[in-house]
C-alpha cells in the first residue's frame, strides 16, 4: 500500500531523513516512534506529497508521490501535527468546505458530515465555531476532515499530543475502530500508545530506522541479561554478602522499603528464580517476592535511541 | 475549476464573517465620497476626476491589507499544509485567493457607481473616460492583489506581509514619477513599468491594449512568483 524506498530529505545542510525504507501493507496500523526531531513528521510530509523528497521515492498504491500528487492525495487522509484548522469557521461549514475541495458531490455532503460526526463524536459541536472548541474536539474535527472522503490510507501526525488522559483513550479507541478497515500510519513519542494502537512499530532516530517489528517482537529482541527482583526479610549484611559472592548473578540495585523489607535487583544470563529460591531457603531468609522483569518497549526505545 | 471557486467562496466568507470586508468597503466609500462631495458641493463640479485620482492611492494601502493574511496566516497556523495536501494544484489555491480579493475590490469599485449616477444626472458624463477609469481601477486592483498575495506567501507574519506588499506596489506606483531624475532611456523603461502611468492612459478614455496587457502581465508575473514560493514549501 505504501512503499518507501531509500528516502532522504534534507533541509539545507541538515539531513532530517536519511535513506529510510519500509513498506506498509493494506489494513496495517503502523506506529512511527522516535524522539522529537527524529524525522517522523518529515517522512509523513513526503508520503502525503507535501514535501518533495531530496532522494529516493515514496510510492502509494504503486504510484510515485512526486509524479502523481493529486491521485495520491485522493487516497490519503492527513492530520498534520498540532491539528491546524480554520478556526474562524463553524465545524459543519469547515467539513463541508473540505468535502467540496475533495470533490465529493454536493448532495452527499450532509450524509458524509453526519457520518463523520457520528464516527468522531462531533454531534454537539457541529454548529460551534472551531476556535471555541476544546483541544479534544479540535482533534476530532481534524480526524473527521481527514476521513470525510473515506480514504483507504490515514496519516496522523501525533494524533493524541496535548490531550488529557480521557481524551487520549477516546482518540485511541477511535483510531482502533477506524483501523479495522484502513491503513493507518500514526506518529507518536508516547510509548504506551503504540502498544495499545499499533500492529507494527517503526522506531526512527536521527533520520534512520533503528527498529521495525510488532511491539512483542521488539520487546523480545532486546537481548542480553534478564532482570530479577527479589524481596526478602533478613539481615541486610547477610543477604548483601551472599548475593555479591554469588556467581550466577550480579547485583544491580538494592533498596530497603519502609517496612524494612530488602529489595534487590539482579541481572543474570539465564532464569535463576529456582536457584534464588533454594539460596533463600539455605540461608533461612523469608522470601516475600520474586519477579522476572520483562524488558518493556520503553527499554527497547531507550536502548535504541540513546547512544 | 470547481475547487478554485470553493476556495474563493471560503475566502469571501472569511472576509465577510469578520470586520475586514465591511471596514474596507465603507472606508473606501467614505474617502472617495469625501473627495467627490468636496468637488461637488464646494467647487460645484460634478466630475469623477476626483474619485479616479484618489482611488489608486487608497488601493496602495487597502489591497495589501486585504491580502496580507492570505498566505502568511495560513503558514503561521499550519492550515497551508492542509490546503496544499488536498487534491488541488497550488495554482488553483492561489487563483482562488486572487479571485476572492478581486471580487471584493470589484464590489468596492461598483459602490462608486453612485457617484457616476450623480454625475450623469447633474452634469456631463464623459463615457469614454469613465469606462477607462473603471477598467483601470479594476486592473490596478487585480495587479496589486496579485503582488500582495506574493508578499503574503513570503512570510508567516501578517504585518511583514503588509509592509512588503505596500512597499512593492508603492515603488511600482512611483516609477513613472522619477523619470526626470534618470537618463532618458531609463526613463522610458521606468515609465512603462509604472503602474500609475498606464492608469492615467486609460483615464484619457482611450483603451489601449498595451495598457491592459501591462496590468495582465504584471498580475501573471506576481502569480508566477507566488507559485514558485509555494512550490518551495515554506515552513
Amino acid at each position: 500500500m505504501i512503499e518507501v524506498r531509500t528516502l532522504s530529505k534534507s533541509y539545507g545542510a541538515e539531513r532530517a531523513v536519511d535513506a529510510i525504507s519500509f513498506e506498509v501493507a493494506q489494513g496495517e496500523i503502523i506506529g512511527f516512534l522516535g524522539p522529537n526531531g527524529a524525522g517522523k513528521t518529515t517522512t509523513m510530509k513526503v508520503i502525503t506529497g507535501y514535501l518533495p523528497p531530496t532522494e529516493g521515492t515514496a510510492l502509494v498504491n504503486g504510484l510515485n508521490v512526486s509524479e502523481h500528487p493529486l491521485e495520491i492525495r485522493e487516497q490519503i487522509g492527513y492530520l498534520p501535527e498540532s491539528t491546524p484548522l480554520y478556526s474562524d469557521m463553524v465545524t459543519w461549514d469547515y467539513l463541508a468546505f473540505v468535502a467540496a475541495m475533495r470533490g465529493i458531490p454536493k448532495e452527499r455532503h450532509n450524509d458524509r458530515i453526519v457520518e463523520m460526526a457520528r464516527a468522531c463524536g462531533l454531534r454537539e459541536v457541529l454548529a460551534k465555531r472551531i476556535d471555541t472548541l476544546s483541544k479534544g474536539y479540535r482533534q476530532r474535527v481534524g480526524l473527521a476532515q481527514a476521513m470525510i472522503h473515506d480514504p483507504p490510507i490515514l496519516i496522523l501526525d501525533e494524533p493524541t499530543s496535548g490531550l488529557d488522559p480521557n481524551q487520549i483513550v477516546e482518540i485511541r479507541e477511535l483510531i482502533r475502530s477506524i483501523g479495522h478497515h484502513k491503513t493507518v500510519v500514526l506518529s507518536t513519542h508516547i510509548l504506551p500508545e503504540v502498544q495499545v494502537s499499533c500492529d507494527r512499530v517503526i522506531i526512527i532516530n536521527q533520520g534512520r530506522i533503528v527498529a521495525d517489528g510488532s511491539p512483542d517482537e521488539l520487546q523480545s529482541s532486546l537481548s542480553g541479561e534478564e532482570r530479577i527482583e527479589i524481596s526478602v526479610r533478613a539481615s541486610e549484611e547477610d543477604v548483601s554478602r551472599v548475593l555479591s559472592d554469588w556467581d550466577a548473578a550480579h547485583m544491580i540495585d538494592r533498596t530497603i522499603d519502609t517496612s524494612g523489607e530488602l529489595q534487590f535487583t539482579l541481572a543474570a544470563e539465564r532464569d535463576i528464580r529456582a536457584d534464588l529460591f533454594r539460596l533463600a531457603v539455605a540461608h533461612g531468609w523469608t522470601l516475600t517476592g520474586l519477579t522476572r522483569k520483562q524488558s518493556s518497549l520503553e527499554d527497547v526505545f531507550r536502548q535504541l535511541t540513546t547512544s | 475549476m470547481h475547487e478554485t471557486w470553493t476556495l474563493t467562496q471560503r475566502e469571501l466568507r472569511a472576509y465577510f464573517d469578520g470586520p475586514a470586508a465591511y471596514v474596507v468597503l465603507s472606508v473606501f466609500l467614505a474617502i472617495t465620497g469625501w473627495f467627490f462631495g468636496n468637488a461637488l458641493f464646494l467647487q460645484n463640479v460634478a466630475s469623477l476626476r476626483s474619485v479616479f485620482s484618489i482611488a489608486p492611492f487608497v488601493f496602495l494601502f487597502f489591497v495589501p491589507a486585504l491580502t496580507m493574511a492570505s498566505f502568511a496566516e495560513e503558514r503561521r497556523s499550519g492550515t497551508l499544509e492542509l490546503l496544499l495536501t488536498l487534491p488541488v494544484r497550488d495554482w488553483q489555491v492561489i487563483a482562488g485567493k486572487l479571485l476572492s480579493v478581486t471580487i471584493l475590490l470589484s464590489l468596492a469599485i461598483a459602490l462608486t457607481l453612485i457617484y457616476t449616477l450623480t454625475v450623469s444626472i447633474l452634469g456631463d458624463l464623459d463615457l469614454g473616460a469613465t469606462i477607462g477609469g473603471y477598467l483601470g481601477l479594476f486592473l490596478l486592483g487585480l495587479t496589486y492583489a496579485s503582488i500582495g498575495l506574493w508578499a503574503s506567501s513570503l512570510t508567516r507574519n501578517q504585518i511583514v506581509a503588509f509592509i512588503l506588499g505596500f512597499a512593492i506596489v508603492f515603488v511600482l506606483f512611483l516609477l513613472d514619477k522619477v523619470t526626470d531624475f534618470v537618463p532618458s532611456w531609463l526613463g522610458v523603461i521606468l515609465q512603462y513599468l509604472g503602474a500609475d502611468y498606464h492608469f492615467q492612459n486609460l483615464l484619457r478614455g482611450v483603451i489601449d491594449t498595451r495598457d491592459v496587457l501591462y496590468y495582465l502581465s504584471m498580475t501573471a508575473f506576481a502569480f508566477f512568483l507566488t507559485t514558485y514560493t509555494l512550490a518551495r514549501r515554506p515552513e
